[in-house]
């Protein structure tokens, strides 16, 4: 409905006259109309590719290039039309915003060059019709991710060190990346070493050996070679202590170390022979040593140190916990279900192994998960279909969210791949500067302010923001009045509402017809936030002089980055917060009026840093 | 017991499942499959195109090239040439973010739609604008009377006007100043009929309304406020 709104202003402001004889008061003066009314066709010509349209249709959106009067900056005096250096087949999908007030993402498209375009020609992205939005996200997160994954491939110690660090820092890089010294990759290389064979000791010592003689019984090698053992243990655990303490004393952040993952594993891999150490030979505790000792085969763990696909099936177990937290839960339900009616099938029979639905638990697993031992099986008839039927809903059950862990693993991979090729190549990055805003007032504004004031003459009442109506309500009660001058120049006028009311699509809509967003619009979604904590203190002090703005809801051009930025952030979602939303845009608006437009907001751009 | 019950059961979700899966072909419902086809998209295939560019003029006081362009913007929203009440509450509440505009709105397209149809067409709307814009004094008047008599008999009952007049205050919305009071629309509907009803007949007819209005001047001169709106 975006060119829509500003189609039928007209029509509302005709419609206008209905209030004339019910008007309290008299109707102020319409805003003058300087330009012409007559349309013209522009030409367009886009690296040769030329572009024909109506003057209106670029008018729609007067905050973007297109729009405003920045393009007169391209134009060509002797052709006669307006050049552009850029591609032609993007410019197509911007044209058709204007025309239909709807951008699309096109899908084969590479998402940065789309978003490249955009701001040249000043479009705020949020304005993507929900058609395209999903798809524009997942590619625009994909290359979020992809881009983070370069900055700490880049932050990642390959390069050389200043010359200056201590030899705690160079002691942490040794640590953290093997192949800078060859004394780190020795040292990589022996702990990897005593990994494995401190997790192949474990495994061996269970081995039954030939029992020694005098003894008929086999025992486990453990027994028999106590002593060896022993002292390969001893040794493994004084490496991985050593180890540890080196990375203690080398970690930046020693809080911060302790508390990761691999530290914790580290601890939890050495933790059980020194308890064994402390402990007395007693019978009763040494039930709990036996169990202490099963946490040694954590040790294994300590190899993700130094495999990457390790890290990298534990981090996709970490983003997939959604679907595998999903997984569980249907199959939790699922068992429950079929373990209920399969005891109750079952309940009959004599000498069943259904004793209890918990014992019939057992029987569901494993019929669902397709692996039937066969120690647990329905005799009747009743209990031979609900088990077929379990066995068949185990499997779609289990395969519906298998797929989506699979894509998971399987994207993080090849990013980790791509990652991993990137490091070799040389990196450029750009800081684009975002172009500031060009703040003018559009005659569409102009004209729907008048509108509505129109509208507040004839019932002679005024628009205000739930500041000022909660500030009047309460200053009611004391009886002070803040001074508001009724007579507004027509040339302030009323600004279009920041739709607080309207869901989202249509605030969205508002927002196109009146796209006075700046360049930099993506900052201003940032940038009200910075400009609600800021500014609101100055909205409530002396300023008497502009309060009198503030029962008009919002002014024109600010406030519409406001109204694209409400669905946005999440603190202001128009569907939630209802009275809430107007007072950013008054409170935005003054700070416009606090200094000359473009500097007062120039100031609060340049604080977030580019897209 | 036990037994009986659950092999009844386990008999009974047998056949619910075979009908289910053969339900999947299509075989046990002949019927619903000639539907099931169609119903998916309802296609809409009510389009209507105005009548041609010169009977318009002659209609209306607009010159040519303000009818397309009136058109061009009235295409480009509503491709099927109609607007139905829903999308024109949709369209005109964009411009009373603060309050609510759909009654007014329902006013409004009651007052625009001639021929009672239920939407819009071209010709009404650029009728009506025509008139609001390029229209006489007195055929303005006519059309705000049309507005407020809302069954169109001819005369202003009180209830209808306290209902227009409480559309216009819920498009003031809640946060005004000084805050609408309950009473207003009422006290604004007894003004407007102390002045307008002169003979005090609980009803105002469409001459006295025009008559009071042209004595009026604040009424007559801000009828010209809008003649440049297109």
């Amino acid at each position: 409905m975006a060119a829509g709104v500003a189609t039928w202003l007209p029509f509302a402001r005709a419609a206008a006259v209905g209030w004339l004889p019910l008007a309290k008061k008299s109707m102020p003066k319409p805003p003058s109309d300087n330009k012409s009314r007559n349309d013209e066709i522009l030409i367009v010509n886009v690296s040769g590719q030329r572009f024909q349209t109506w003057k209106n249709t670029l008018d729609r959106y007067p905050d973007t290039l297109l729009g405003s009067s920045e393009k007169e900056f391209f134009y060509n005096e002797e052709t006669q039309e307006y050049f552009f250096d850029r591609d032609p087949e993007m410019f197509r999908h911007i044209l058709n915003f204007y025309r239909t007030g709807k951008l699309h993402y096109p899908r084969h498209e590479c998402i940065q060059a789309f978003d490249e375009e955009l701001a040249f020609y000043g479009i705020i992205p949020e304005i993507i019709g929900d058609c395209c939005m999903e798809e524009y996200r997942d590619r625009k997160k994909e290359n979020l991710e992809r881009l983070a994954e370069d900055t700490e491939a880049e932050m990642a110690t390959d390069a050389p060190l200043p010359p200056d660090s201590t030899s705690r820092e160079r002691l942490w890089r040794a640590f953290e990346n093997p192949h800078t010294s060859t004394m780190a990759l020795v040292f990589y290389y022996v702990t990897g070493f005593f990994i494995a064979v401190s997790v192949i000791a474990n495994v061996v010592e269970t081995v039954p050996c030939r029992p020694p003689k005098g003894r008929v019984k086999d025992l486990p090698c453990g027994e028999k070679y106590s002593l060896a053992f022993f002292c390969m243990d001893t040794a493994c655990v004084m490496i991985f202590t050593f180890e540890y303490l080196m990375r203690l004393y080398a970690a930046p952040s020693r809080c911060k170390f302790m508390r990761s993952v691999m530290s914790i594993i580290d601890v939890v891999a050495i933790m059980p022979y020194y308890i064994g150490l402390v402990m007395p030979e007693n019978e009763d505790v040494s039930g709990a040593f036996v169990t202490l000792r099963v946490f040694r085969v954590f040790r294994i763990f300590k190899f993700s140190r130094h495999s990457q696909g390790l890290r990298i099936l534990g981090y996709t177990l970490k983003s997939c916990a959604s679907e595998l937290g999903f997984l569980l839960f249907s199959l939790t339900m699922a068992i429950i279900i079929f373990a209920t009616v399969m005891f109750y099938a079952e309940k009959g029979t004599k000498e069943t192994n259904f004793t209890s639905i918990p014992a019939a638990f057992w029987y569901t697993i494993v019929t669902m998960t397709t692996l039937g031992y066969g120690d647990m099986v329905p005799n009747t008839i009743a209990g031979k279909i609900f088990g077929s039927i379990c066995s068949l809903s185990g499997v779609l059950v289990i395969a519906l969210p298998v797929p989506v862990i699979v894509s998971n693993f399987s994207r993080i991979y090849h990013q980790n791949q791509r990652a991993d090729k990137r490091r070799a190549q040389q990196q450029d990055r750009h800081s684009g500067s975002q172009a500031l805003c060009v703040r003018n007032r559009s005659s569409f504004e102009q004209q729907h302010h008048h509108l509505l004031h129109c509208l507040e003459k004839t019932t002679n009442h005024e628009f205000t923001d739930e500041h000022t109506y909660s500030e009047v309500c309460m200053a009611e009660s004391v009886g002070y009045r803040t001074s508001r001058s009724t007579s507004i120049s027509s040339h302030q006028g009323l600004s279009t509402s920041c739709c607080p009311r309207r869901a989202k699509r249509r605030a969205i809509r508002l927002a196109n017809s009146t796209v006075s967003v700046s360049r930099g619009s993506v900052q201003e979604l940032d940038t009200l936030h910075i400009q609600k904590s800021s500014i609101v203190p100055q909205s409530r002090s002396s300023l008497n002089a502009r309060t009198q703005d503030l029962k008009l809801n919002c002014d024109d051009t600010d406030f519409t980055a406001a109204i694209i930025s409400i669905p946005t952030p999440p603190a202001n979602t128009p569907d939630e917060s209802l009275p809430s939303s107007p007072g950013i845009p008054s409170i935005l608006r003054n700070s416009r009026q606090l200094g000359d437009c473009s500097g007062s907001f120039t100031h609060e751009t340049v604080k977030i840093s580019s897209l | 017991m036990g037994i009986q019950g659950m092999e009844l059961f386990a008999v009974g979700v047998v056949i619910i499942l075979f009908v289910a899966v053969l339900k999947q072909f299509g075989i046990l419902e002949p019927m619903s499959m000639e539907d099931s086809s169609d119903s998916d998209l309802e296609l809409s295939t009510v389009r209507h195109q105005p009548e041609g560019l010169d009977q318009l003029q002659a209609q209306t006081k607009f010159t040519k090239k303000e009818l397309q362009s009136l058109y061009r913007g009235f295409k480009n929203e509503c491709p099927s040439g109609l607007v139905d009440e829903e999308t024109f509450k949709t369209i005109y509440s964009q411009f009373f973010p603060q309050g609510d505009a759909t009654t007014y709105a329902h006013f409004l397209f009651n007052a625009f739609d001639i021929d009672r149809n239920g939407s819009i067409r071209f010709e009404d709307f650029v009728i009506g604008l025509s008139v609001l814009l390029r229209g006489t004094v007195n055929e303005k008047l006519n059309w705000a009377f049309n507005l407020y008599d809302i069954n169109k008999d001819g005369y202003i009952t009180k209830e209808e006007m306290l209902a227009i007049m409480k559309s216009i205050y819920d498009m003031m919305g809640r946060y005004t100043y000084p805050i609408v009071r309950d009473d207003a629309p009422f006290e604004h509907v007894e003004k407007f009929f102390q002045k307008m009803d002169r003979n005090r007949d609980g009803v105002v007819t469409i001459d006295e309304f025009i008559e009071t209005c042209q004595k009026d001047e604040n009424i007559m001169n801000s009828m010209q406020l809008f003649e440049n709106v297109i």
